[in-house]
């Protein structure tokens, strides 16, 4: 990245066929985004921590500056606890996968395998759906009177199998089963072409070293697609901590389980568009950027131990 | 048979146990799709039945028509149209034009503004969301499609995408385009610009997923069923109507139909710009 110096090395050359080449071009290019992203994003960063330390009533109106009372408030809900730990089951339970999606991009990007097209659309398709729309068959399948799950549950001699979507832990399994079927096939792509990278005489080698195909996979295949297993890594768990549309479509706000069920986002959304408490949202979404901010940083830590770059 | 044949042959039994897997896993990704078209043709009791009747004895396409019946589809459908194809646009002419500045032009600030605007990915989206919508509702757009695009046409992450497109491309190219005469924005609209097409076109795709398939910030924006897009369209539907379960298959699937024959028309390049584009919707 060249750096940029008011004494830059030739500077751009003043064109003799247009005066304006320095001074207004860059900001002609630059201009209309910027003022965008200051309107829509860095202005907001900034309102949100100062409306987390507000009060208002109901429309928005009277605002009261009450320091850390919101954190506190926040800290204190009794149903923090089953939010936060809803949001840690669900992130838990779908970086599951990740090595699910390792197993599959290894098989497709199999030397001369016949089909790999064909099993790559398949796998893709769930990342093209639509969230709510899809969730409704899930809703179906984990239904717990007529659901399929169930039917086959109670055909293999489980007569009392729980009703999936309106039992708290229960749902948040569902809700992040949905979630594994989503997000594979974005995952495989990565990898694929993460896969594709791998010089295919390592595995000449590994080979002529006796190396058996698991001894390949792991040996070779793993250690080399560490770096995609890291941002694969670090994509789901920020994105299992903004778990929001798969909760919302599996079970809706007038699932008597939702209560018990909510992610954190859900407890933003709830807080600051559903009881229009717009400064205790605000705290909720302070929480959640820290939270990740923090589980971000653990992960860019831990990497020095088991990604490889070569 | 052929020797080449027999060798593919005898690869493909050896992958025997790889087809297998991979037969299985696909079916589990494909079987939800085949399952909703099929239970938007059929009654609710046949839906609910016990045990499970997955053919209907007939195709009920009448639940299609209901659906329009039930929710204000066609109107919620263009809205979706409408919000896809002016963010999509939006995103691809800001992002391509900052992407070009900050690869290939020289002002001051120009690292520490492209550090900003990427620090903005790296924090989680709630914490824009009050004040964004606070914003819309002070320009009087809540319940618009313009409320719906506003934010999403400005976009961190496309524009990352379109400066590692420009600088990839050869300076000698520009050079020859400012010997012969042309200004900064005929070079970069006549030459960089056709230049990046596989680029412009990931940045296009992701938008049209995302933004086809979003769901928080436009159920926050709107709440009358006229102005919703589909995505909020069928949760509320499945609010609304949570046991007419045939009636949400059928909505649910014409919501997604576009999105896949939009995709299946050109998957290779759909493939290829999510594997550059290396990001998560």
């Amino acid at each position: 990245m060249t750096t940029t110096t008011a004494t830059g090395r030739q500077a751009p050359p003043k064109t003799r066929t247009h005066p304006m080449s320095v001074g207004a071009w860059p900001l002609l290019f630059v201009g209309p985004l910027l003022i965008g992203v200051a309107i829509f994003y860095y202005y907001p960063i900034v309102s949100n921590l100062y409306t987390s330390f507000t009060t208002t009533n109901a429309f928005g109106g009277d605002v009261k500056f009450v320091g850390v009372d919101n954190y506190v408030d926040l800290l204190t809900r009794p149903d923090l606890p089953s939010a936060l730990g809803n949001t840690l089951l669900y992130t838990g339970v779908v970086l599951l996968a990740v090595p699910l999606s390792v197993v599959i991009a290894s098989m497709i990007e199999l030397p001369g395998l016949k089909g790999r097209t064909l099993y790559r659309m398949l796998f893709f398709m769930p990342y093209l759906a639509m969230p709510v729309a899809i969730a409704q068959v899930w809703r179906i399948f984990f239904n717990g009177n007529f659901g399929l799950l169930n039917q086959m549950l109670k055909a293999i001699g489980i007569s009392d199998p729980p009703y999936w979507l309106s039992t708290p832990g229960f749902a948040m399994l569902a809700v992040a089963f949905f979630g594994i079927w989503s997000s594979i096939g974005f995952n495989v792509i990565i990898l694929s072409s993460g896969l594709k990278g791998i010089p295919p005489e390592l595995y000449e080698a590994a080979s002529l070293d006796g190396a058996n195909a698991w001894q390949q996979f792991s040996r070779v295949t793993v250690p080399l697609l560490t770096p995609s297993i890291f941002f694969l890594t670090i994509m789901q768990v920020i994105g299992g901590f903004q778990l929001f549309d798969g909760l919302y479509a599996m079970l809706g706000p007038t699932n008597p389980a939702i209560n018990e069920s909510r992610s954190l986002v859900y407890l933003f959304y709830n807080e600051a568009f559903v009881q229009q408490n717009k400064g205790g949202g605000a705290a909720i979404a302070m929480f959640i950027v820290v939270l990740v901010g923090i589980v971000t940083a653990i992960q860019f830590w831990g990497q020095k131990k088991w990604v490889h770059y070569e | 048979m052929s020797d080449k044949t027999r060798r593919v042959l005898a690869t493909q039994v050896r992958y025997l146990p790889a087809h297998i897997l991979l037969i299985l896993g696909g079916l589990v990704m494909l079987f939800p799709f085949v399952w909703q078209i099929l239970m938007s043709l059929s009654t609710n009791a046949e839906i609910q039945s016990v045990p499970p009747q997955l053919i209907p004895e007939q195709f009920m396409w009448s639940n299609y028509t209901d659906v329009f019946a039930k929710i204000p589809f066609l109107s919620q459908f263009g809205t979706s149209v409408l919000i896809t194809v002016v963010r999509t646009v939006g995103q691809v002419v800001l992002c391509s034009l900052a992407g070009y500045a900050f690869a290939r032009m020289r002002f001051r600030g120009r690292n520490l503004l492209f550090g900003l605007l990427l620090a903005i990915l790296m924090i989680p989206g709630q914490a824009y969301l009050i004040p964004q919508y606070q914003i819309i509702k002070s320009l009087n757009l809540l319940e618009t499609w313009g409320g719906v695009v506003l934010p999403g046409i400005f976009s961190a992450f496309g524009t990352f995408l379109m400066r590692q497109a420009f600088l990839s491309m050869p300076k000698e190219l520009e050079e020859a385009a400012r010997l012969d005469g042309c200004n900064p924005w005929q070079t970069f609209w006549r030459v960089m610009l056709p230049l990046a097409k596989p680029s412009l076109s990931a940045v296009a795709i992701v938008t049209v997923l995302w933004s086809w398939n979003d769901l928080l910030w436009p159920l926050i924006i709107t709440s009358r069923e006229d102005n919703m897009p589909l995505s909020v369209g069928i949760a509320t539907l499945a609010g609304q109507y949570s046991s007419d379960w045939a009636i949400m298959m059928a909505a649910s699937v014409m919501a997604m139909a576009p999105i896949f024959v939009l995709f299946f028309s050109m998957q290779k390049r759909v493939i290829e710009g999510l594997a550059a584009s290396g990001v998560k919707g």
